[in-house]
């Protein structure tokens, strides 16, 4: 039986593994056709979306099966919770991706409207580059069991926040002074938002891992509309980073 | 308040239960886990002297109930097993009526007055959830009744003396999961009333019923703590092995 377990085990964390790495490949080629103009290669990314819709129904059918027929207890029912929760965030964060492509099927007719953003494409570049990385060391920060990681990849959302926050300033200043190009830099706007949300899931992802690998649960993407927030969460979340730092070195 | 202190049991030469320490909550339930052979049952029995009667048994250290030794030379065993009273993996129903059964530990006791005998019996089979199943039936043979309604019989029969604690080794392991539920739901209606500890090998009980959960190894005390802590995030990593089945 327990080989049967660990088999099973083993197969859900590798799946997740895989939806995940989905997940970032939808996030790199949703805004690659977003700053490149590229509505062939969006289109290819909506069409993607059922693959990882159905990598979480898969995920989620193997947990519950796990769930009930091995009654898993103290870590092992943490990990697969965490798999359960974690993959619907995954989920989501790839649906974000698809919505970025959708933008650059809609922009696509407006380009006459507004001068292209060069700095803020800049930044959507870089965010995406970032939080690529946060999925990535999130993933890594899973397979490992590594709490210490899961609070660094929080942290590192206070940065796309704040680019978030720069980004919307650049847009409506030009849609201030373009009105024309309203609908254009909406569009924008959002893409820099559904960027911005995808890390938030990223930092749900390193909440469950938090409790996987502690049993606690931990709120670390407080609300964050404004500069002073994020500059206070960056704070505590410091504060955090620094007191579980030798809990991880016990390790 | 029943307590263990430095609490050592020796089978001739060997050493069983290696100093245990542990404070059982008063009207709650604590669950005793363990891989086979880790001395829960040992532990268990040495709450009501049920070790007495084996002579190659040595006991060091204290177990107490309200402060007071109970393996003082002057302690009454009837009135320490009135006082603590036993429930077994498998049901013993004695061969008599369903109301004998349930009365006799209070017969014996010198208890003649029907009307307190009557209020009694009734009292206890309702307290064990089972009134309802034998009110009609109470002449009947106790050995008549399912396996299950005859566990809740027996803890019928423990709880019409009074007792402080309910010891159960291992409830429900003889019973049908419908029987095992009965039990279950009889054993969570009596928290409050009565301090229970209880041996189980079944972790999912454990989970459901026990407020506190004691994990031992080799007579030794791994890890006591809140149930609910302790089936999510156990302290110590035996205990999680254990959980899963890694080991016992």
């Amino acid at each position: 039986m327990r080989e049967i377990f660990n088999d099973e085990q083993k197969k859900l964390r590798g799946r997740f593994m895989e939806m995940g790495i989905d997940a970032s490949e939808q996030i790199y080629l949703a805004t690659k056709s977003f700053l490149d103009k590229d509505v062939k290669l969006a289109q290819e990314v909506v069409d993607r979306d059922s693959l990882v819709n159905e990598e979480e129904l898969v995920l989620e059918k193997q947990a519950l099966k796990i769930i009930a027929l091995h009654q898993p207890l103290a870590a092992e029912f943490r990990s697969v919770i965490t798999v359960l929760k974690a993959s619907s965030d995954v989920e989501r964060i790839a649906d974000h991706a698809v919505h970025i492509a959708r933008e650059t099927l809609i922009l696509d007719d407006l380009r006459h409207e507004l001068k292209t953003l060069d700095e803020v494409d800049e930044i959507l570049a870089n965010v995406t580059a970032a939080v690529r990385k946060m999925l990535e060391d999130v993933l890594d920060a899973y397979v490992k069991g590594d709490e210490q990681k899961a609070y660094e990849v929080a942290n590192a959302d206070l940065d796309i926040d704040r680019a978030y926050a720069t980004a919307q300033k650049i847009v409506i200043s030009e849609m201030k002074d373009n009105p024309k190009g309203i609908e254009y830099g909406s569009h924008y706007l959002t893409t820099v938002r559904l960027l911005e949300r995808i890390g938030d899931h990223i930092v749900n992802l390193a909440e469950w891992i938090v409790y996987s690998a502690t049993g606690h649960l931990v709120e670390l993407n407080p609300g964050k509309a404004d500069r002073r927030q994020i500059d206070k969460a960056a704070k505590e979340n410091t504060k955090k980073t620094k007191q579980q730092a030798p809990k991880t070195e016990d390790k | 308040m029943l307590e263990v202190k430095n609490l050592k049991l020796f089978y001739g030469d060997n050493e069983a239960l290696h100093g245990i320490n542990l404070e059982f909550k008063d009207k709650q339930i604590t669950a005793l886990i363990g891989p086979s052979g880790c001395g829960k049952s040992t532990l268990l029995r040495t709450l009501n002297r049920m070790h007495d009667d084996n002579q190659n048994v040595r006991i060091e250290g204290l177990v107490s109930l309200d402060g007071k030794d109970i393996y003082q030379k002057d302690t009454d065993l009837l009135d320490l097993r009135k006082n603590v009273g036993m429930v077994f993996q498998q049901p013993i129903a004695f061969p008599m009526s369903v109301y004998n059964n349930v009365a006799y530990g209070l017969q014996v006791a010198g208890i003649k007055d029907k009307a307190a005998l009557d209020a009694a019996v009734e009292k206890s089979l309702k307290q064990a959830a089972l009134w309802d199943e034998v009110k009609d039936m109470l002449d009947k043979s106790g050995l008549s009744l399912s396996g299950g309604q005859q566990q809740r019989l027996c803890i019928a029969r423990a709880l019409a003396v009074e007792p402080e604690i309910l010891l159960l080794d291992e409830p429900t392991s003889a019973l049908d999961p419908i029987s095992a539920n009965k039990v279950e739901e009889t054993l969570v209606s009596l928290k409050g009333k009565y301090t229970m500890v209880a041996v189980t090998h079944n972790m999912q009980q454990a989970a459901r019923i026990s407020d506190w959960t004691a994990f031992m190894m080799n007579g030794d005390l791994v890890e006591y703590g809140k149930t609910k802590e302790m089936f999510i995030s156990p302290k110590e990593q035996r205990t999680d092995d254990y959980l899963n089945g890694r080991f016992g």
